[in-house]
C-alpha cells in the first residue's frame, strides 16, 4: 500500500474503490466466512445438519420400525445384532426411535427458542430504544413472568391449555420470552446512548432505518448467543413436560420421553438408559458450540 | 482565520441554499433552556432539576466559526445537541438562515438537521463498530433516497477529501482506524449531509496534539471549500483562538461573556474569562503562575447561586452580585463584546461599574 495521500493523486481511484467495494461482502458476509474458517463450528454444524436431515427423513433412514416391540427382545444391549443401539424396555429398536425422536426433539427445540426470539427480541428492542413509559410497561410484565420458576410457569401454562404439542410450544414460548426481552432491551439501552445513534439521528433517518442500521445488528449478536444456549433447555424441559403427560404422549417417540421411561431400566441396562441422554446432551453441545462460534464471528475485532 | 472583515462572509452568496443573504446570521439562539430531572421516576415527579443550559442566546454569522469554551460541566456539549435537537430543549427559539425552527411557521428539525450537522468527540463511540467506514458515511444520504451506488462512491470522494485513501480504507471498520483518522471518517460523515453548518463538540480534544493540529487544518480547509459556518466547542482555549472568529463563554449553563476573538483574548473582561485566560500554562518560566486563578468547583447547578452565578468564586463579588444576576450586555468602549458581569456593566449598584 503506498501512502499516496494527496488529494490529487486520489482522484483517480474512486472509481476503482467502487469496484473493489462491490466485490466485498457485507457484514454478514464476513461473518458466515469466518464462521466457515472455525473447525469447531464446521464439525458442529455437520453434526446437527446430519441429526436434522436423519430426523427429516427418518422413514428411510430408521433401520426397524420405531413402534415395533417385541417381548423376546427387551433390553438388549448396544451391538446387538440388528439393533446397533440395542432396545429398550419393550424391546423396540433404539436406533430408530432415537433417529424418529429428533422429530419431535428438535421440533419442540428450535420452535419456541425462535418464536420467542421473535417476540421477546422485538419487544425488548423497542422498550430499549423508546425508553420511559414504553420501556416501564414492557418490562415490568416481563418481570411478573419472572416471578415464577420458569419450569413451574411451563407446567401451569400447559397445564392450562391441556395436553398437546402445540400447548408445549405456546408455553415454552412464553417462558423463553422474558429472558430474551430483557437481554435485547439492556444491550439497546446501551446502545441507544452511542453517539453514533445520535449522529443517526442528526442526518434525519427514520427510527425504523436508525433501528434497522445502527440498533439491531449490534443487539442480534448478544441475543443470538443468548437465545442458542436456550435450545437445549427447551428440549429438556418439553421432555419434563412430556414425562407428566402435558406434552407428548406415548408411544410417540421423544428423547425425552424416552430418557423417562428408559428411567426404570437404569440398574438393569444402565447404558440404554443412558444413549436417549447423549443425544440430548450431543445436541444441545452442538448448539451451543455454535453459539461460541457465532459469538466470535460477530466480533469485528477478530 | 481570524479575518474580521465583511468580505469574508460574500462567498456564501453563491449558496442556492442561503435565504436571508450575506448579512443573515446563520444562526440565531435565543434564551434556550434545557433543565434536566433528577430522582424522579415512574408515576414520581422529579424532586429538583440539572439546568444544565439556562438561558443561552448568542448568534452565528455566515461563513464564521464560534468558539464555545468553558468548564466541564457547564453546558457546552448540551447546547450542541440541543441545536440540533438530539436533546428537545425546554425553552428558546432556533433561528436557521432567517427561517424559525418549530412546528409552528418556519422549518421543521428535520429540514434543519439536514443543515446541520455534529462531530463528537469520542471518535470510536460516534462510529457504529459493525458498519464499514464508507457505509457509515453514506448512511444519512442513503436515509434520504440517494441510490446505494451514488451514497457510496460520494462516500469514497469524501474520504479522500478528509485525507483517508478510499481503496485503503473504505471497507474498514472503526477500530481498525487511529483516533485521529476516525475523527476524519466522523468529519467526512457530517459533510456528507452538506450541511451548511457543523456544530462540533470537542471534535479535537481526545487527539494527540500532532495529529489534533493536522485535523484542524483538515477543517479550516474544508470550511473554505464547501463554505461551512463552524460552531466550535472546546474547553482548549489555544485551539479555540486559533480556529474561532468569536468565542463564547459559558460558566455553570449562562453565557458570560462573548466577543470577538481578538478582542476577547486580549482584553477579556469578564472576571471568569480572565481566570479562565490567565490559568494557561505559560511558555515562558520565568512568568511562571504559582497561585490558581479560581480555586474549587463551580458550584452545584441543582442549585446555583442567587443572583451572578460565578459569585462564590469571584475576586469582585459584591452583595449586589448575590442579589441580582446580571444582564448579558455589550461593553460601553466595545460594542462587539458582551458581558454579563454587574462590574463591568453602567449603573448596576456595584462599586467597580463604569461611569455612563
Amino acid at each position: 500500500m503506498a501512502h499516496a495521500t494527496t488529494d490529487t493523486a486520489l482522484a483517480g481511484s474512486y472509481g476503482a474503490a467502487a469496484a473493489a467495494a462491490a466485490k466485498t461482502p457485507g457484514y454478514w458476509g464476513g461473518v458466515w466466512r469466518k464462521l466457515r474458517r472455525d473447525p469447531v463450528t464446521v464439525v458442529c454444524m455437520a453434526v446437527v445438519l446430519l441429526i436434522v436431515l436423519a430426523a427429516i427423513f427418518a422413514p428411510f433412514v430408521a433401520p426397524n420400525d420405531p413402534y415395533a416391540t417385541s417381548m423376546t427382545r427387551r433390553l438388549k444391549p448396544i451391538g446387538t445384532d440388528g439393533h446397533l443401539l440395542g432396545t429398550d424396555e419393550l424391546g423396540r429398536d433404539m436406533l430408530s426411535r432415537l433417529i424418529y425422536g429428533g422429530r419431535i426433539s428438535l421440533f419442540t427445540g428450535l420452535t419456541p427458542v425462535f418464536l420467542a426470539t421473535l417476540i421477546g427480541g422485538g419487544l425488548g428492542l423497542l422498550a430499549g430504544y423508546f425508553g420511559g413509559l414504553v420501556n416501564t410497561a414492557v418490562m415490568r410484565t416481563m418481570d411478573v413472568f419472572y416471578a415464577f420458576p420458569s419450569v413451574l410457569l411451563a407446567v401451569a401454562i400447559s397445564g392450562a391449555l391441556g395436553a398437546g404439542l402445540l400447548n408445549v410450544l405456546i408455553a415454552l414460548t412464553v417462558v423463553f420470552i422474558p429472558p430474551i426481552c430483557r437481554i435485547a432491551e439492556s444491550v439497546t439501552t446501551q446502545i441507544r446512548t452511542e453517539d453514533y445513534v445520535d449522529a443517526a439521528r442528526a442526518t434525519g433517518a427514520s427510527t425504523p432505518r436508525i433501528i434497522g442500521t445502527h440498533i439491531l445488528p449490534n443487539v442480534l449478536g448478544p441475543v443470538f448467543i443468548y437465545a442458542s444456549s436456550l435450545i437445549s433447555v427447551s428440549i429438556v424441559v418439553a421432555s419434563g413436560l412430556a414425562f407428566l403427560g402435558l406434552g407428548v404422549s406415548p408411544p410417540q417417540a421423544d428423547w425425552g420421553l424416552m430418557l423417562n421411561t428408559l428411567r426404570q431400566a437404569i440398574y438393569i441396562a444402565p447404558v440404554n438408559a443412558v444413549v436417549p441422554g447423549v443425544m440430548i446432551f450431543i445436541t444441545s453441545m452442538c448448539f451451543n458450540m455454535m453459539s461460541d462460534g457465532l459469538r466470535s464471528a460477530m466480533d469485528v475485532k477478530d | 482565520m481570524h479575518d474580521t472583515s465583511q468580505a469574508a462572509t460574500l462567498p456564501i452568496a453563491d449558496d442556492t441554499r442561503d435565504r436571508g443573504g450575506p448579512m443573515q446570521p446563520l444562526l440565531i439562539v435565543e434564551d434556550l433552556k434545557k433543565h434536566f430531572p433528577i430522582g424522579g421516576g415512574f408515576l414520581r415527579k422529579a424532586p429538583s432539576v440539572v439546568r444544565a443550559v439556562d438561558g443561552v442566546s448568542f448568534h452565528v454569522d455566515k461563513g464564521r466559526t464560534l468558539g464555545i469554551v468553558g468548564e466541564s460541566g457547564c453546558g457546552k456539549s448540551t447546547t450542541a445537541r440541543l441545536l440540533t435537537h438530539l436533546i428537545p430543549p425546554d425553552a428558546g427559539s432556533i433561528v436557521f438562515d432567517g427561517d424559525p425552527v418549530g412546528p409552528y411557521g418556519g422549518i421543521t428539525v428535520a429540514d434543519l438537521r439536514k443543515q446541520m450537522q455534529m462531530v463528537f468527540q469520542d471518535s470510536y463511540s460516534s462510529l457504529n463498530p459493525r458498519l464499514p467506514i464508507v457505509d457509515s458515511i453514506a448512511f444519512g444520504p442513503k436515509a434520504h433516497g440517494t441510490p446505494t451506488r451514488k451514497a457510496r462512491a460520494d462516500a469514497e470522494e469524501l474520504l479522500g477529501l478528509v485525507g483517508l485513501n478510499p481503496r485503503q480504507f473504505a471497507r474498514r471498520y472503526p477500530h481498525q482506524l487511529s483516533g485521529g483518522q476516525r475523527q476524519r471518517v466522523n468529519i467526512a460523515r457530517a459533510l456528507a449531509m452538506k450541511p451548511r453548518l457543523v456544530v462540533l463538540d470537542e471534535a479535537v480534544s481526545a487527539l494527540d496534539k500532532s495529529v489534533e493540529a493536522q485535523v484542524l487544518n483538515l477543517l479550516a480547509r474544508l470550511k473554505e471549500q464547501f463554505s461551512l459556518t463552524y460552531i466550535f466547542i472546546s474547553h482548549d482555549l489555544n485551539v479555540v483562538q486559533y480556529i474561532s472568529d468569536r468565542v463564547l463563554v459559558m460558566y455553570l449553563g449562562e453565557v458570560v461573556e462573548i466577543g470577538d476573538v481578538d478582542d476577547l483574548y486580549s482584553a477579556p473582561s469578564h472576571p471568569y474569562t480572565q481566570a479562565l485566560l490567565s490559568s494557561r500554562p505559560s511558555m515562558d518560566p520565568a512568568r511562571r503562575r504559582i497561585a490558581p486563578p479560581l480555586t474549587g468547583d463551580p458550584p452545584n447547578p441543582v442549585n446555583p447561586p442567587s443572583g451572578c452565578r460565578f459569585r462564590t468564586r469571584c475576586p469582585l463579588a459584591e452583595p449586589i452580585c448575590a442579589a441580582r444576576a446580571p444582564e448579558l450586555a455589550a461593553l460601553p468602549d466595545r460594542p462587539g463584546q458582551s458581558v454579563a458581569c454587574h462590574a463591568r456593566g453602567v449603573g448596576t449598584g456595584h462599586s467597580l461599574s463604569p461611569a455612563a
